[in-house]
């Protein structure tokens, strides 16, 4: 198929961007969108153009790396699935494409399509983690019984890769959902409890500090969420921070 | 407000809180209106009452009005923080794939709904107060419902206050779940109260549109 790529070129933090349009030829239904971006760079590289700038890893829908805001929609227009994901199949020969970086002020864009998401990273330095003894005396992690609802919720709060796609989607840059899982799945295990107050106040009061948006409970975020996360997540983590201020 | 409300989650709380303060009022309101469909006499005393009573007057009243306040004050500066958040705008945004044209617009639903309350205000609360304290005329139980009846002969006020109903729906269809979420109760337990939040968002306001739809027609 061929396309039209509008796509956002931004030089580096300090410049102005603009959206740059772009053609591309016999693209495969049966490539990945990430592998449509490689064909435009190799296009770019052999014309002695700067090729476009974009996060990508794994590319199997586990790192989290891959952003961009495809057509209006984080990872583009298809479900519970990262950019990497996202096959051509989904789109039509002669099809205009927008391209463009994930939007908050807490992402700023360092150039082209990659946005700085360090600021979640600084989150999860406040408070998503638990201090365990890891000198040799570990406990057995059965020793402690956890009921299979538990556990099951709180993997599903775990599932996420810190992609980002919830901020990008909220019309509020609100990163409640991914505070939200991050707080649940402690939350729901006894391994949890003991800083519980701490880390639902600290990440919240970081997640202020790094400037994202109030949540009104769109639920764009759990929608476009490559991993499924639930609404019920954030309402846990209001809970849990209710419960630590009183 | 700086100081007990600088965490985004206590603003949740507090938007929640005084949204559900006036979510009760909306029922008792609609409740007094009622009456006066089926009677005039139920309607003069009920709002005689309400007039009147110095709990009501000097206590309730004002905590309303300031629950209005706040929640249009909050309202208006969370939306100006949200917008500072997001910064750069989406060449291409495609907001209706993943949530509802409601909850998007909350604050030109509430804007409306502040419209309405100013238009209301006007039509009877300046009037009722001027009656009561400014003239000091005697107080007459009989009033209410002729009242009523007279400021709804105006086929454009009557279309202003449905649309602005119409508009009170929508913010409530969004509003009414969203402040539960917010709550914190979201779970198993308050899935079956769904179809009451969406319930109540269109029953309520369906409900001032045909009394003043009744008063309209019938007299």
């Amino acid at each position: 198929m061929d396309l039209t790529l509008k796509i956002w070129r931004q030089k580096d933090s300090n410049s102005k961007g603009q959206m740059v349009d772009y053609k591309v030829t016999e693209i495969s239904e049966h490539m990945s969108f990430l592998e449509m971006m490689d064909v435009l760079n190799e296009q770019l590289v052999n014309s002695g153009d700067e090729p476009v700038a974009f996060d990508h890893d794994c590319r199997e829908g586990i790192c989290g790396m891959c952003s961009m805001y495809i057509n209006g929609e984080a990872h583009g227009p298809d479900r519970g699935i990262t950019t990497c994901q996202l096959h051509m199949r989904m789109f039509k020969d002669g099809d205009t494409i927008t391209i463009e970086p994930f939007r908050a002020s807490a992402f700023p864009v360092i150039k082209d399509l990659v946005v700085d998401r360090e600021s979640f990273e600084r989150i999860q330095h406040a408070g998503g983690f638990i201090s365990v003894n890891t000198s040799g005396n570990t406990q057995d992690a059965n020793a402690l019984p956890i009921s299979k609802i538990a556990a099951d919720e709180a993997m599903d709060a775990a599932a996420c890769i810190g992609c980002g796609a919830c901020v990008a989607s909220c019309k509020n840059s609100s990163a409640m959902l991914f505070v939200g899982a991050k707080v649940s799945q402690y939350a729901l295990l006894p391994q949890g409890q003991i800083e519980a107050k701490e880390r639902v106040l600290n990440m919240v009061a970081q997640m202020d500090k790094e400037g994202f948006g109030n949540c009104t409970n769109t639920g764009a975020c759990e929608v476009e969420c490559p991993k499924g996360i639930s609404l019920e997540n954030i309402a846990r983590m209001n809970r849990e921070y209710l419960k630590a201020s009183i | 407000m700086s100081g007990l409300l600088s965490s985004s989650i206590a603003r949740k709380f507090a938007m929640a809180l005084s949204a559900l303060f006036l979510v009760f009022f909306l029922l008792m309101h609609v409740s007094i209106n009622i009456l006066s469909l089926f009677s005039e006499d139920a309607f003069n005393t009920a709002s005689h009452f309400m007039g009147t009573n110095p709990l009501i007057q000097f206590v309730m009243q004002p905590i309303l009005i300031i629950g209005v306040v706040f929640h249009f004050a909050l309202g208006l500066i969370l939306e100006i923080k949200n917008r500072k958040a997001q910064g750069v705008k989406y060449a291409q945004n495609n907001g209706a794939a993943n949530s509802t044209w409601m909850s998007r617009n909350m604050i030109y639903s509430g804007a409306v709904i502040l419209l309405l309350i100013a238009v209301h205000f006007v039509d009877f609360w300046f009037p009722e107060l001027n009656y009561k304290y400014v003239q000091g005329l005697p107080e007459d139980p009989n009033r209410y419902y002729h009242e009523l009846v007279e400021h709804f002969q105006n086929p454009a006020r009557v279309g202003i206050y449905a649309l602005a109903f119409i508009f009170l729906a929508l913010h409530l269809l969004h509003g009414f779940q969203s402040a539960f979420q917010s709550m914190g109760a979201n779970n198993k337990y308050t899935k079956g109260l769904k179809n009451f939040f969406a319930g109540y968002a269109i029953v309520v306001p369906a409900l001032f549109i045909i009394i003043v739809l009744f008063h309209f027609l019938n007299h």
